[in-house]
């Protein structure tokens, strides 16, 4: 193998959409760029969720809304994005709901109608009787998550940035106060500026320099149909789902309850014995139920798929977008859940961060690492989040709970 | 910590995976010469089983070649659910004794999933068998599962391969022997292995014609002489080069010489894949099992998870089935407490050639020297070789790229795994669950990439391992607690509050408000 060169200018922790959006747009600004991943680009949550691109709630929201529609032609290669959304309601209650969002979103210059059943079945031809309407976005939309990581991951060699995989960083190493570079699987790489993005494993990584990050995994799950015709939107979802048609027709859904996880190690190696480190369950036949209430008229399509992703959330469920002041030359980021739609707003933030120190084009503040200061480190036990009460299996895989 | 501080978080899964409909001590999928071994073994020493087998099949799964590899030469008759399961009985005696011993068999009863408890997956009560029929979906309960589903077929595609009458050797020995279905008469059989010389006898003795035996390598790798004697022609040098037919199906096999030359033609009906089988691991992988390359070549589960027992083809090809389903019974007996004579341990014997990586290898590199690359390779997605070796994005895009354009490239990058190749070519995502291109892409990786087809790894398997309906899927119903905390995402409120009422007294009127179920 040839010498590898094992340093950059800035080093970006974690091949998932935001490390490789934050190492595209740097390197749009010339910055010599390495990200170093421990298995392959995209592999985790960004290779694996709903795809969807609507996130009024948060400051990169008209970001998010102005990037998408160009991010085909900036990154040169296809990401599958569509506009528009379609929301579908089945109970009273579930319109009210969707409308408030609607409203919020309206507020804020975004326009959304109310259709009654009879216009929702002519957009979307798998609704059936049981709709009582939908809201109709004009703006948000979805992309094809694997493909837009792949195509983050080109862009970013375009440009000269680096990507290096299968390498897993172990600890952050600090000399006087700044950050000279990380250890890893493959030994010392050093840099001037490190941008953390390695999602479920952040947390760990920064308690390698005593820094305290709460974020608690998570494990969600989703299912794919074999194609259908292509509905005029294609991200139809509601009934307690998200999800959308893709391009090539397949309906790809998720939602419902959740597994909290354990704690992660900072390489995120699976824990010892795990047999799958992400398994899929039953809960298919749930989600199976919901969509076909969702499109009545597609129960006969055949679902092909099912699988789960690990997400981290922060304790708000709000990301941390922050370049700490100490040490100074490194900017972290969780995007707790949220982040595939925002990352082409994400990775501009993060550059701005990084080479100017502060965000450009929004306030951000609110999302510092600052405002978990004061939480008691059993804040996953209070709110709640911890894995389900089984202790152990027996000889027989039969639960062991040590219910008090 | 004081207790009243402590919320539970009533979105998350909790206690409220569906609970089991029944309970079997011991569960066996497939009720082949393995299954069945197993079942009887079990239940002569007085444990409660279960026996589940797919057989008759639906025929929507017969038209999609799930999992044998069917081709469209069946008769009506397939539609027939009644006839068919006597059909079934008939073929397989063995299963009247499993009635008999009262067995709880199970016909016309998919497997589609299995999930054991774990690290990542502490909200399963118990380890459950995901079953569905025709109709409807359910889940039961086992304590030891033995997964004994067989093999299937390794396909290879070529100019004309979705006409119907491509078949495999294990799809046509099921229409010949357990559907009694079969729409054809005068076969040419690809390989001239043992598959391929226990295909054509089986063919030949249920009174069909064999017109030849192909070969890309130039001597037959078995003995074929009996079969000369029964007049079946052995070509060998060849590849086939295409499968000419009409709308009613193949009418002949075009064969084109390895070496170079003139091709020529054999007139049939059906063209049979015979180079080989592959075990059927999706179950044991979907359960947990780890998935690691055997010595004869073929991936089969590892390290299994508790309860969960592997056997017969399903675990590598070439043993005694039949006592190797005896040995895992008694080892699922035994763990159980059960009172057992130690069995005989099944010959670890492997009757594959040691070269059969470079046997197989050897007819995807002859196929793609007589055939090109422009020939599909997954049909479900329409990837052709040449999309693989370029990673085109696929064709509904309509967006080709000469940038990153092989697969080479992608190798320079770290090891190329089959999952990866997925995503980005979309080959092997299609209905059929990658049957009929999984062993194939692989093939063209390694031949892409210039590594040993070991080194590639293997996509996953993902439940269901059947492509069912929506509405067969579906569960019955959500159980109290899911329906009550179901939620879009998580449910956390703070989540969703909009970023410049953070802070502000609107925030606490959202958090009130913000829930999206
Ligand atoms: C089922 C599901 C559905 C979802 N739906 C949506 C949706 O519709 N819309 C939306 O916006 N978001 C959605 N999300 C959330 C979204 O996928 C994530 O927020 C987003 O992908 C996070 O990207 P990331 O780059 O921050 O983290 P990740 O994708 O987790 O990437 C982190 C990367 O860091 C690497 N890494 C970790 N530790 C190390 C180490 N020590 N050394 C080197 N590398 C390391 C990991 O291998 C990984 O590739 C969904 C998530 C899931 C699982």
């Amino acid at each position: 193998m040839s010498e590898m060169k094992k340093n950059a200018s800035v080093i970006v922790i974690g091949g998932g959409v935001t490390g490789l959006s934050a190492a595209w747009w740097l390197a749009r600004d010339g910055v010599d760029v390495l990200l170093i991943e421990k298995g392959i680009v995209g592999w985790e949550a960004s290779g694996r969720n709903g795809g969807g691109c609507t996130h009024y709630q948060s400051p990169l929201f008209n970001e998010e809304q102005r990037l998408w529609p160009q991010m085909d032609e900036l990154l040169g290669y296809p990401t599958e994005h569509r506009q528009e959304r379609v929301i579908m309601a089945l109970t009273e209650r579930q319109l009210a709901q969707y409308q408030d969002h609607g409203e919020i979103c309206a507020a804020m210059g975004y326009r959304y109608e109310t259709l009654d059943p009879k216009q929702t079945r002519e957009l979307v031809p798998f609704a059936g009787d049981n709709v009582v309407g939908s809201v109709y976005y004009h703006f948000g939309g979805q992309a094809n998550p694997q493909r837009t990581v792949q195509a983050y991951a080109w862009a970013l060699q375009d440009l000269g940035g680096r990507i290096l995989q299968h390498t897993a960083v172990s600890s952050i190493i600090v000399e006087a106060g700044k950050v000279k570079g990380v250890e890893t699987s493959l030994g010392r790489f050093d840099c001037d500026h490190l941008v953390l993005a390695a999602g479920p494993q952040t947390g760990a990584l920064l308690e390698t320099i005593g820094v305290y990050l709460p974020v608690a995994p998570a494990r969600a799950e989703m299912i794919v149909t074999e194609p259908l015709p292509l509905m005029k939107v294609g991200g139809v979802d509601g009934n307690g789902l998200y999800g959308r048609q893709t391009l090539r027709g397949n309906l790809a859904y998720g939602g419902g309850p959740h597994e909290w996880l354990a704690d992660t190690t900072a390489d995120g190696r699976p824990p010892e014995g795990g047999p799958m480190s992400r398994p899929a369950t039953q809960l298919l036949q749930n989600l199976s139920r919901r969509l076909m209430e969702l499109f009545p008229k597609a129960g006969h399509v055949r679902v092909i798929r099912s699988w789960a992703g690990i997400i981290e959330n922060t304790p708000d469920g709000r990301p941390v977008i922050d370049r700490l002041s100490e040490p100074d030359n490194l900017t972290v980021t969780t995007m707790s859940g949220v982040g595939f739609g925002l990352s082409p707003a994400t990775g501009h933030a993060i550059r701005d961060l990084v080479m100017d120190g502060v965000c450009s084009f929004t306030d951000i503040g609110k999302l510092s690492l600052g405002r978990f200061a004061n939480l008691p480190r059993d804040w996953r036990v209070r709110q709640g989040w911890v894995p389900p009460i089984v202790q152990d299996y027996d000889s027989d895989g039969r639960a062991q709970t040590a219910q008090a | 910590m004081e207790d009243e501080d402590v919320v539970s978080d009533f979105h998350a899964i909790g206690e409220k995976h569906t609970k089991a409909d029944e309970h079997a001590e011991i569960v066996v999928i497939g009720a082949g010469a393995a299954g069945l071994a197993a079942a009887i073994t079990a239940a002569k020493a007085g444990a409660q089983v279960m026996l589940v087998d797919e057989n008759p099949l639906g025929a929507g799964l017969i038209g999609m070649d799930v999992p044998l590899l069917f081709g469209n030469r069946w008769t009506a008759a397939v539609q027939n659910q009644g006839r068919m399961l006597e059909q079934v009985l008939t073929a397989n005696p063995g299963l009247e004794e499993a009635f008999e011993l009262g067995i709880d068999v199970k016909l016309g009863t998919y497997a589609w999933g299995a999930f054991t408890g774990g690290p990542n997956l502490r909200s399963l009560p118990e380890p459950v068998v995901g079953l569905a029929d025709e109709t409807r979906s359910w889940i039961v309960g086992f304590r030891r599962l033995i997964i004994a589903t067989g093999a299937r077929d390794l396909v290879y595609a070529f100019k004309g391969f979705e006409t119907p009458g491509v078949v495999g050797a294990l799809g046509l020995t099921a229409l010949i022997q357990t559907y009694a279905s079969f729409n054809g008469q005068r076969i040419v059989i690809l390989g001239t292995g043992d598959l391929a010389v226990a295909t054509a006898t089986m063919a030949l003795d249920a009174g069909y014609d064999v017109a030849a035996l192909v070969e890309v390598r130039d001597t037959p790798q078995a003995d074929v002489s009996a079969l000369i004697a029964r007049g079946v022609e052995i070509v060998t040098g060849h590849a086939i080069l295409e499968a000419l037919g009409n709308a009613e199906g193949v009418t002949a096999a075009l064969l084109a010489p390895v070496a170079g030359g003139e091709t020529r033609s054999i007139a049939c009906d059906t063209i049979c894949l015979a180079v080989g089988a592959v075990p059927v691991i999706d179950l044991a992988d979907v359960a947990g099992a780890k998935i690691a390359r055997n010595e004869a070549g073929a991936f089969v589960p590892g390290k299994l998870p508790a309860g969960v027992f592997v056997t017969g083809d399903a675990a590598g090809l070439g043993t005694d089935a039949a006592a190797a389903g005896v040995a895992a019974a008694t080892a699922a007996l035994a763990s159980l407490g059960h009172d057992v004579q130690a069995s005989a341990v099944p010959s670890e014997a492997t009757a594959l050639p040691a070269d059969t990586d470079a046997y197989r290898m050897d007819w995807m590199r002859a196929l793609m020297t007589t055939g090109g690359q422009d020939v599909i390779a997954c049909s479900c997605e329409e990837v052709s070789r040449r999309d693989l070796l370029d990673v085109q994005p696929p064709r509904y895009l309509a967006a080709p790229t000469d940038k990153h354009n092989s697969l080479k490239q992608l190798a320079e990058d770290g090891p190329v795994s089959q999952d990866q190749i997925k995503r980005l070519t979309r080959a092997c995502m299609g209905p059929c669950q990658a049957r009929r291109c999984r062993e194939q892409v692989a093939m063209i990786m390694a031949i892409g990439t210039d590594r040993p087809l070991g080194s590639i790894a293997l996509a996953g398997y993902r439940a269901p391992v059947r492509p069912l309906p929506l509405g067969v899927l579906a569960a019955a119903s959500e159980t109290p607690g899911m329906v009550e905390g179901w939620n879009v995402w998580f449910g956390i409120r703070t989540q969703w509050i909009p970023y410049d009422d953070i802070g502000t007294e609107r925030e606490a009127e959202r958090a009130g408000r913000m829930a999206h179920f």
